[in-house]
């Protein structure tokens, strides 16, 4: 399969996200302010945000961004969309003028319901959702869907990634979770959709480092009819997430220990401690073989209830994580934390494999009462 | 009548060397080397097989062996091989026998693939400093596990069918108690019990002095039976049903009656001195739901223990074959391909069936993919494999692990000569003379076996690292990581691969 461009995308980058675990919600002027401080990290060829809770009002549909070549890839990918969805709504994903940031596809979203016929009634509407997205990105040339979550979406673009969250208008959006993302590639010249985030439902991966693995781990999940559209290492991380987690129903935690499995040695000790413990991470790795990311990266994942944080078994990129109340910062570096929490409760490097995991507490998501003045030093 | 089959080899000796210690007439099985009645030793060039062995051990270097030159007239087509087979057969109107693989000039796939390694955006991972793991396990898996956390202690609740630990992905691969020594399949099952993998009986049984090595042994089931018995799938690690052997594709075996003495007798359970016939196909398998049984008759003989392999050669169908014995039940599928080992087989069939292991590989794992069925079987490549960089290469395109056999004989001494059905192999492997198979030193034979297995080991650690992996199942169908060169686009669709110098994608 060509990939876009017919070119696969690695890149050095800058990662930050955090949560309200309490699910108060938060200007998106805060994941602007924390990447920002990573400006050297990228080089202006991307960058990227997801936000969760962003659509109060319209929190039962299914939100699509779907970038757009041109018109003609809109009317095909529309028609796809009025045959499947009831739409809801829709408009232009409303941004402001940037001068850095040009070219720009046209930008929609719509916010959709899906309409299951007879034949479709054996899938869950999630499934009917993938299939929609795989079907758009894959058969539609100059259409890409970069965002298809409830109550979540995702925004991307080429530039450096204070621009795009501006161009975005990211500040006039509130949300309990927000990532953020600033790329360096080294490869793929600039085009919007391989910008990070990568997204599927829910799941929004940015991500920092290069897999190795990654022709092991697209094989195998398109065993499970994942289409990998981008050939990113970070679009099969979302696939991944997506297979264990939502299908395979695997605790969050164990599906970390998936992607960054214990050493060998590691679980004989175990077995001989804790055999029954000992077991599990055998056979996780035996079954889960495939699934694990070999080379180095550090990824932040914002999912409807909560974020994780995880690095490569052994740590070849950077991820530190900090505390503050309810509030949980994970980032590639100190600083992007700082800048927003300056006074944190808890500051830790988490080690090799190890995943942070925030989790929303609450069902009800909170009104924040502060409103942010553009000019005035975010303090969280 | 007049033979005109000429030599095949020279032998040189250097009499300003030559000391006439008669080392190379004790030596030479085949009776080359020869005293006058004068005491001075003499050579009869037509009885060589280029086994080396007296050359090798010549206290003084005094012998070398060199291709007889004899003129053919120029002719691509009547060769001098070629008329050789037909003199052979014109005296005898037999079937031309050899042993071995395929020496065929075809395309070797592996020497058209080149493997990746990372450069900057992706650090390369030292194997002396990090760790590096190669354990791989072969058996079928379930599609998910199911994993419970309840009060801080994780609980499986998924039962895992039984798996075989191997701590290197290389095995070796099935060769007979019949076929090679006593000395050689202790030398074998030596080597993998410390190398934390396996050996293979073949079909000739296991002799009751190996049953301490059972954990680190896969016996095998064939179509002539020999040996079966409950003890003999007891005292192993795996079971592997023989359906067919790279070398020899859709005919039986052939242990002739000179090679079977006491010890092979009574191992593979037939009459001192009598031909093992191996049928071509299993008398009880005419079709895929009979293998089915065949699987879950072993599995209800060792009662879910132990994981069943099915061995097949790679052929033209290989891929949807494959596809059967995943579904049939097997737990791993062994696929040999054309360049397989053989103690005995017609040349006809050994040159000219089958197909390269690298393309039915690529073909099966692919296959199983799209039928979304790969996590059932464990796939393990065999027939040709000379070094670590074949091995890995394997890895990349789809193998679990793979099984070795000739590289082991050449490890042990083996010269490949091609004569191991004449049971005279000077070098004491494919002999039951207890003359010649002494000579094989099992402590000796044990540790060379080992040797090569560990620096295979060593050099694929290098390689992973150097791709900036650093656990084996990450290279698994990894097809990313290798390059073709010089290989058409159909080949290549094949393989999976792009071409070197292609984009990333």
């Amino acid at each position: 399969m060509e990939g876009i461009n017919g070119r696969r995308n690695i890149s050095g980058c800058g990662l930050t996200g955090f949560m309200s675990e309490e699910g108060r919600l938060i200007n998106g002027e805060a994941i602007i302010r924390s990447i920002e401080v990573l400006h050297d990290r990228s080089n202006g060829l991307g960058g990227g945000f997801a936000g969760y809770g962003i659509y109060p009002h319209k929190k039962d549909f299914y939100a699509f961004h779907i970038m757009y070549d041109d018109a003609e890839a809109k009317d095909a990918s529309e028609k796809i969309i009025e045959e499947r969805f009831s739409i809801s709504g829709e408009e232009p994903i409303p941004t402001r003028k940037v001068s850095t940031i040009t070219k720009a596809p046209i930008l929609w979203r719509y916010f959709l319901k899906p309409e299951l016929d007879e034949c479709d009634k054996d899938i869950s509407e999630d499934d009917y959702v993938i299939e929609t997205v795989m079907l758009i990105n894959d058969t539609i040339p100059g259409a890409y869907v970069f965002s298809s979550g409830k109550n979540m979406g995702a925004f991307k673009a080429v530039g450096y990634p204070e621009e795009i969250g501006r161009f975005y208008r990211l500040d006039e959006y509130e949300g309990y979770t927000w990532i953020g993302h600033g790329r360096f590639p080294t490869n793929t010249p600039g085009w919007w959709g391989g910008a990070h985030p990568f997204t599927i439902l829910d799941w929004a991966v940015v991500h920092n480092g290069e897999i190795s693995s990654y022709d092991a781990n697209r094989r195998y999940v398109e065993m499970y009819g994942y289409k990998c559209t981008m050939l990113t290492d970070t679009e099969v991380v979302a696939y991944l997430l997506d297979l264990m987690l939502r299908y395979h129903r695997l605790p969050v935690e164990i599906a970390c220990k998936v992607l960054a499995p214990p050493f060998w040695s590691e679980i004989d000790r175990l077995k001989e401690e804790r055999k029954e413990e000992g077991n599990v991470f055998e056979a996780l790795r035996q079954i889960y073989g495939s699934a694990m990311l070999n080379g180095p990266f550090a990824i932040i994942v914002g999912h409807a209830s909560g974020i994780i944080g995880l690095s490569d078994r052994m740590k070849l990129r950077p991820l530190v994580a900090g505390r503050k109340d309810d509030m949980l910062f994970i980032a590639s570096e100190e600083a992007a934390i700082r800048e927003i929490s300056p006074n944190l409760d808890i500051l830790w490097h988490p080690r090799a494999g190890e995943p942070v995991i925030g989790e929303l507490k609450r069902t009800s998501i909170k009104k924040q009462a502060k409103v942010i003045n553009l000019k005035e030093r975010i303090v969280l | 009548m007049k033979s005109y089959i000429l030599p095949e080899f020279k032998i040189k000796r250097d009499n300003e060397r030559c000391i006439e210690c008669q080392v190379c007439v004790r030596q030479c099985a085949f009776e080359v080397h020869k005293v006058s009645q004068d005491g001075s030793i003499y050579s009869e060039n037509d009885k060589c097989v280029a086994c080396e062995r007296c050359v090798t051990f010549c206290p003084t270097k005094a012998l070398t062996i060199e291709e007889y030159e004899h003129y053919i007239k120029d002719n691509a087509n009547w060769t001098a091989s070629v008329q050789r087979n037909i003199w052979k057969q014109a005296e005898t109107g037999g079937v031309l026998l050899t042993g071995m693989g395929n020496p065929k000039p075809y395309p070797i796939y592996w020497d058209h693939l080149l493997l990746n390694a990372s450069q900057v955006t992706n650090p390369s991972i030292d194997p002396l400093r990090e760790p590096m793991e190669l354990r791989t396990y072969l058996g079928s898996k379930p599609e998910s596990l199911e994993v419970e956390i309840s009060g801080g202690s994780v609980r499986l609740k998924t039962k895992v069918s039984p798996q075989l630990k191997l701590e290197v992905p290389i095995m070796f691969s099935a060769m007979s108690f019949g076929a090679i020594s006593y000395n050689a399949c202790e030398a074998l099952a030596r080597a993998a019990t410390e190398l934390g993998t396996y050996c293979n009986t073949g079909e000739g049984g296991l002799h009751e002095k190996l049953y301490k090595y059972a954990d680190h042994t896969i016996v095998q089931v064939a179509s002539g039976r020999f040996g079966v018995h409950k003890k003999y799938l007891e005292k192993a690690a795996a079971l592997e049903i023989k359906i067919g052997q790279g070398a020899k594709p859709g005919i039986g075996g052939h242990l002739p009656g000179e090679k079977v003495g006491e010890e092979v007798s009574r191992t593979r359970m037939i009459p001192v001195g009598s031909d093992a016939l191996s049928p071509a196909p299993h008398h009880d398998i005419y079709s895929i739901e009979d293998l089915s049984q065949l699987i879950y008759s072993l599995k209800e003989a060792t009662e879910y223990t132990k994981p069943v392999s099915v061995k097949i050669a790679a052929v033209h169908n290989v891929a949807a074959i494959s596809s059967g014995i995943a579904r049939a039940g097997a737990d791993i599928i062994a696929i040999d391909g054309f360049r397989g080992g053989t103690g005995a087989a017609p040349t006809v069939i050994r040159d000219n069936v089958g197909i390269p292991v690298e393309l039915a590989i690529a073909a099966v794992d692919s296959r199983l993919r799209e039928e979304g069925i790969r996590n059932r079987v464990s796939i393990v490549a065999a027939g040709g494999f000379r070094s670590s960089a074949d091995v890995i290469k394997a890895i990349a395109l789809g193998a679990d692990a793979v099984y070795i056999a000739t590289a082991a004989l050449v490890a042990m001494g083996c010269h490949v000569c091609q004569k191991c059905y004449t049971g005279k192999c000077n070098w004491g492997i494919a002999t039951q003379d207890p003359k010649l198979s002494k000579r094989l030193n099992p402590d000796i034979a044990a540790e060379r076996l080992y040797n090569l297995v560990a620096a295979w080991a060593h050099e694929i650690s290098e390689m992973l690292g150097g791709m900036g992996i650093n656990a084996i199942e990450s290279l698994k169908g990894n097809r990313l990581h290798l390059r073709a060169v010089g290989l058409t686009k159909e080949e290549m669709d094949v393989l999976g691969v792009k071409v070197a110098g292609a984009p990333l994608s």
